[in-house]
């Protein structure tokens, strides 16, 4: 490698490199033959998607009708409160390498752990917003003779949208960012090139930094616009809760 | 012999102290207890990165809060910016940064304070947007410039939500200090990472950092409670 010692700015170069990293790949520095180029980039980048829909999907078909039916008959407020507090407290690395030791690794144990990460903000968010849907709107659903299971579908839900699609981002956040350190419990997400820093390089490791940042920003937009799009339009204007 | 046996040696040595450590059981008391000491320095460490990662939070969002709540235009690209810094993995955030600010513990506080950014700052200015009008109107009828209403108005009434910004930043600082040990930041996580498969490491570190993130929240409520004691006389 040729190094340019005296420019300022020389060492930013490895940025230069790790795009280059990214699209072309580069001669393993450790052991023979090729690593990087973009097709590592995309089966890595799809193993990353796949476990963290499989996770977020787990954990929606968990916490979506648990904070639903909690909020509508106002049961376990404790719970779903505590949950979301316990939950951040949770340590992400410890979470994984315990999974990865006490009950193995592979697919379907790094789903699990992630899914327990993202349970908690899911369930609270929606909890408090069906508590927060207007009282008087559920009367009226009620008063038109609408079954409990419409009530909650027709009426609570709809309303509820904005402040639930503000758990699922910050859990898919999360998510995403925890899958990162997936590979060390045997499934190779976009974390592969940060982590197997003797395969990949330097430049491998800032390249998946690189591609992972990315990744959750696409995401994140991905939902702020889904968010959009799921939000009646009568509620559009109206601001969700933070955090 | 190199190297590599002798660590070996060391580790086996440890471990052969109790046949719970040998089967690598989920949670070996006897070995927590004999080796309790070789965690207190991580978390220690940790501590330092939080409280750090949080006061510098703190003070930025702060000042961008101030600055932000006159010229309401601020607000959506401040908004934008913290939001970006709230969304890049803290992993990624720590190797990205590498090449510019090398690894060790600096790395680790920039990131984990631009991750609290958007959390306190959203926070201070829903607390600030919640004072009711009256009461901002009755202290401009009492003759206070907008600073004295500022501060001996709006920021008091504010410090509710300001503080419930400060318990989110603060426990979910403290989780992902554990990724620290990634950019050589230290603290649990170096404990986690030195020995991954070794179950009841994990469990005394992995727990440590949840008692430590409770005890800051329980910290946080009590210093709520001495700010405002207004709140406490008003009956439930």
């Amino acid at each position: 490698m040729s190094a340019a010692p005296h420019l300022p700015l020389a060492g930013l170069e490895i940025f230069g490199q790790a795009i280059e990293f990214i699209f072309n790949g580069q001669e393993a520095p450790t052991v023979s033959g090729k690593v990087g180029g973009l097709d590592q980039v995309l089966d890595l980048t799809a193993r990353h998607l796949e476990v963290t829909a499989l996770a977020m999907g787990l954990a929606l078909i968990v916490a979506l009708p648990a904070g639903l039916v909690l909020g509508h008959y106002g049961r376990g407020e404790l719970v779903a409160v505590a949950a979301g507090n316990a939950g951040r407290a949770l340590p992400e690395l410890a979470i994984i390498a315990f999974m990865a030791a006490a009950i193995g690794v592979g697919l379907l144990n790094v789903t699990i752990a992630l899914a327990v990460l993202a349970v908690p903000p899911i369930l609270t968010n929606t909890f408090v917003a069906v508590r927060q849907v207007d009282r008087g709107a559920v009367d009226a659903a009620r008063g038109m003779g609408m079954t409990a299971r419409e009530v909650i579908t027709r009426v609570e839900l709809p309303l509820a949208v904005p402040t639930i699609m503000s758990g699922v981002r910050t859990s898919t956040i999360n998510v995403v960012a925890t899958a990162t350190i997936a590979p060390l419990a045997g499934v190779l997400t976009l974390g592969d090139f940060i982590l197997a820093r003797n395969v990949y390089g330097d430049d491998g490791v800032l390249a998946g930094a690189m591609l992972v940042a990315l990744l959750a920003l696409t995401l994140e937009l991905a939902l702020a616009g889904l968010q959009r799009l799921l939000t009646s339009p009568g509620l559009r204007d109206a601001t969700t809760a933070t955090a | 012999m190199t190297d590599a046996p002798q660590l070996a040696q060391v580790v086996i040595h440890e471990r052969t102290g109790e046949s719970c450590i040998a089967q690598n059981k989920v949670f070996c008391p006897g070995w927590a207890i004999d080796n309790f000491d070789r965690y207190v320095d991580p978390a220690l460490q940790q501590v330092v990165l939080v409280v750090v990662s949080v006061a510098l939070g703190f003070a930025i969002a702060f000042a961008l809060a101030l600055l932000a709540h006159r010229r309401r235009w601020l607000v959506p690209p401040l908004i934008g910016v913290t939001g970006v810094f709230y969304t890049i993995p803290s992993l990624a955030f720590f190797f990205l940064l590498i090449p510019i600010s090398g690894r060790g513990r600096d790395t680790a506080i920039i990131a984990l304070t631009a991750y609290t950014l958007q959390i306190i700052f959203r926070n201070i200015m829903a607390g600030l947007a919640n004072v009711p009008r009256e009461v901002k109107d009755a202290g401009r009828g009492m003759g206070l410039t907008e600073r004295q209403l500022l501060w001996r108005v709006e920021l008091p009434l504010a410090l509710p939500e300001i503080i419930a910004g400060l318990r989110v930043a603060t426990v979910s600082t403290v989780a992902l200090a554990t990724l620290a040990a990634f950019a050589g930041g230290g603290g649990l996580g170096e404990e986690i990472l030195s020995n991954i498969d070794f179950k009841t490491g994990i469990v005394i570190a992995g727990g440590l950092a949840i008692l430590m993130a409770f005890a800051f929240d329980v910290i946080l409520i009590g210093i709520q409670r001495l700010l405002t004691p207004w709140r406490r006389a008003v009956p439930a």
